[in-house]
C-alpha cells in the first residue's frame, strides 16, 4: 500500500466513524444539529480523499458537476416550505437511487464494454443488484414525490391483473439480470434489466394511497441505503457499505414503526389499494349519524372554561398551513393558566415525524409534543381535545368495531375527553374511506371550515375576552 | 474480488447494520423526519463512486464517463441538499424557554 492509498483508506475510516457518531447524536434534539454537522464533515472527508485517488484526473468535469449539483441542492433546500418536506425527502431519495444506478452501470460499461474485460462473478452480481435497486428507488421515489406534491393523483391506482403483471415483470427482470451477468459486454440485457427495473419502480408505488406514504417513503429511504451498500460491494469500498448499512437499517426501522402504528403488515401496504374496496364494510351509513356543530365563538368559550387542553394535529393541519395560528392558540391558552399539550400519532401526516417538524417551525417547544403511548391515559382527564385535520387516528371504531377496516390500529383516545372539538372541512370520510364514529358521539362538536380560518377566529375571540 | 475480500466486506456490512439498528431505535419520534432526511444525505455516499467513475481520461467523454457525471450530479444534489435541509429543520427544534 502506498502512502497515498493509506491516507485514502484512513480518510474513509474517519468518515465512517463520523457517520456513526452523527447518527448517535441525532438521538437527542439538543445534540441533533451537531450530529448532522459531524455527518456532513464525514462526507466532506470522504469526498476529499477520493479526489486524491491516482485515477482522478478529470478535474474540470468533476468540479463543474459538483458546483452545479451543490447549487441546485442548496437552492432546493433553502426554498422548500416545511409543509413540503415529505416530497423533498422523497425527491432527494430518488436522486440517491439514481446515483447508485448510474455508478454501477458506468462501472459495468467501463470494464466490460469499453475495456473488453470480464468482471468477476461476485462483482457482476453486485453490479446488477446495485443497478436494479437504484433504478427502483429512482422511479419509485419520483412517483412518491408526485403523489405527495399533488402532481400525480394521491389516490391508489389499482387495476385487475396488477400483481400478476408486476410478478411477470419481476421475473423478466431477474432473467435479464442473469443474462447480463453471463454476458456483461452485451448491452441488450443490461438495458432490458434497467428498463424493467425503472418500470417496476413506477408500478409498485402507484397502487399505494396518500396516507400510506409514510411507509413508502421510509421503505424507499431504506432502498437507497441498500443501493449504496451494493455499490460498495461493486467498488470494494467499505465506507459505502457502512454508510449504506446505516441508512438501510434506519429506513427499515422507520418502516416497521409506521406499519405497526397502522396495524398493517408491510405486504398489505405494498399490495396497495387500501380502503378502496372494503370501504363500505362498516355498518353505519352517512345518513343516520347526527353531528353537532360548534361555531368559533362557542369554541372559544369552551376553551376559556377548560383547565386542560390536548391538541391532536393531522395532515389537515399541514394542508391548511394552520401550524402558526395553532401555536398562537397554545400561547393564549397558556396565558390563562390552561395546560396545553399536543398528542402526536406516529402516522399523522405524510412522513414519520411530519407534525413535529411543522410545529417546530411554528416555534412550539418540542417538549410539548407527546407520543401516543405516553398521552393516551390523559385524555379521560382532559377538558377539551381539539382535533385538527386528523381523522382515522382518532376513530374509536379501531378499538370497538371488529368489522371496521381499521380495526386493531392503535388510536389516540381523544373520544374519552369531556369535550372533543373536531376541525374539519366537511363530513367527507378520511383516507380509509370509513365513517368516523367519533363525529357522532354526544361529547363531540364539529367546527366546519378551513382549519386556519376557524382557529384564527377562535384566537381573535380569545384575545377580545382576555 | 476474491472470496476473502467478499467475506471481509460481509463482516463490515453485518456489523454496520447492527450498529445502525442499535443507534436508530434510540432516536425519538420527534426527530424522525430529520433522521430520514439526514440518513438520506448519508446514502449520497455513492458520490465517492461517482467521482471514481468520472475521474479517468480527462476530455474523453466515453459513455462510462457520461454515466459517471450523471451519477455525480445526482449524488451531489442528494448530499448537499440533504444536509442543508436537515440542518434547516434541526435549527427549528427548540426547548421550552424557561
Amino acid at each position: 500500500m502506498t502512502n497515498r492509498e493509506l491516507i485514502i483508506a484512513l480518510g474513509y475510516l474517519v468518515a465512517s466513524v463520523l457517520f456513526i457518531l452523527g447518527i448517535k447524536l441525532l438521538g437527542k434534539p439538543s445534540t441533533a444539529r451537531r450530529g448532522n454537522l459531524y455527518s456532513a464533515v464525514g462526507m466532506l472527508i470522504a469526498v476529499g480523499v477520493t479526489l486524491m485517488h491516482q485515477n482522478i484526473l478529470s478535474w474540470t468535469e468533476i468540479f463543474a458537476t459538483i458546483l452545479v449539483g451543490s447549487a441546485i441542492g442548496l437552492i432546493a433546500a433553502k426554498r422548500v416550505e416545511m409543509t413540503q418536506m415529505p416530497e423533498m425527502v422523497a425527491l432527494f431519495n430518488g436522486f440517491g437511487g439514481a446515483a447508485s444506478m448510474f455508478v454501477a452501470t458506468s462501472e459495468q460499461w467501463h470494464v466490460a464494454i469499453e475495456q473488453g474485460g470480464s468482471p468477476e462473478l461476485i462483482t457482476a452480481i453486485t453490479t446488477v443488484i446495485s443497478i436494479i435497486i437504484g433504478a427502483i428507488t429512482l422511479t419509485g421515489s419520483l412517483i412518491a414525490y408526485g403523489k405527495l406534491s399533488g402532481k400525480v393523483s394521491g389516490k391508489a391506482i389499482v387495476f385487475s391483473g396488477q400483481h400478476l403483471l408486476n410478478l411477470v415483470l419481476a421475473l423478466a427482470m431477474v432473467g435479464a439480470a442473469v443474462w447480463s451477468i453471463q454476458a456483461p459486454a452485451n448491452v441488450v440485457p443490461l438495458l432490458l434489466m434497467l428498463g424493467i427495473a425503472l418500470l417496476l419502480g413506477v408500478l409498485t408505488v402507484i397502487p399505494i394511497g396518500g396516507a400510506d406514504m409514510p411507509v413508502v417513503v421510509s421503505l424507499l429511504n431504506s432502498y437507497s441505503g441498500i443501493a449504496a451498500c451494493a455499490t460498495g460491494f461493486v467498488l470494494n469500498n467499505q465506507v459505502l457499505i457502512i454508510a449504506g448499512a446505516l441508512v438501510g437499517a434506519s429506513g427499515l426501522i422507520l418502516t416497521q414503526i409506521m406499519c405497526k402504528a397502522m396495524n398493517r403488515s408491510l405486504v398489505n401496504v405494498l399490495l396497495g389499494g387500501f380502503g378502496q374496496t372494503g370501504g363500505s364494510g362498516s355498518g353505519a351509513g352517512s345518513s343516520d349519524m347526527v353531528v353537532k356543530e360548534v361555531h368559533p365563538e362557542e369554541a372559544a368559550m369552551l376553551f376559556d372554561g377548560a383547565s386542560s387542553v390536548i391538541i391532536v394535529p393531522g395532515y389537515g393541519m399541514a394542508v391548511a398551513q394552520a401550524q402558526h395560528v395553532v401555536r398562537e392558540l397554545m400561547e393564549l391558552l397558556e396565558k390563562r393558566g390552561i395546560d396545553v399539550k399536543f398528542a402526536i400519532h406516529p402516522v399523522a401526516g405524510r412522513m414519520p415525524g411530519h407534525m413535529n417538524v411543522l410545529l417546530a417551525e411554528a416555534n412550539v417547544p418540542y417538549d410539548k409534543l407527546v407520543e401516543m403511548e405516553q398521552i393516551n391515559d390523559e385524555f379521560a382527564n382532559t377538558d377539551v381535545v381539539l382535533v385538527i385535520g386528523a381523522n382515522d387516528v382518532v376513530n374509536p371504531a379501531a378499538l370497538k368495531d371488529p368489522n371496521s377496516p381499521i380495526y386493531g390500529m392503535p388510536i389516540l383516545n381523544a373520544y374519552q375527553a369531556k369535550t372533543v372539538i373536531v376541525c374539519k372541512r366537511s363530513m367527507n370520510p378520511g383516507y380509509a374511506g370509513i365513517e368516523n364514529e367519533l363525529f357522532g358521539y354526544p361529547n363531540t362538536l364539529m367546527m366546519f371550515g378551513d382549519a386556519k380560518k376557524t382557529i384564527t377566529e377562535v384566537v381573535n375571540e380569545l384575545k377580545e375576552n382576555a | 474480488m476474491d472470496t476473502q475480500t467478499l467475506i471481509t466486506l460481509l463482516y463490515v456490512l453485518i456489523l454496520a447494520t447492527f450498529v445502525g439498528f442499535e443507534l436508530i431505535t434510540k432516536v425519538p419520534p420527534t426527530l424522525h423526519t430529520p433522521l430520514m432526511s439526514g440518513s438520506n444525505a448519508i446514502s449520497g455516499i455513492t458520490i465517492v463512486g461517482a467521482i471514481l467513475a468520472t475521474g479517468p481520461e480527462p476530455g474523453n467523454f466515453a459513455i462510462s464517463k457520461i454515466l459517471g457525471i450523471a451519477a455525480l450530479l445526482f449524488a451531489t444534489i442528494n448530499v448537499v441538499g440533504g444536509y442543508a435541509v436537515t440542518d434547516r429543520m434541526l435549527q427549528m427544534f427548540k426547548k421550552k424557554k424557561k
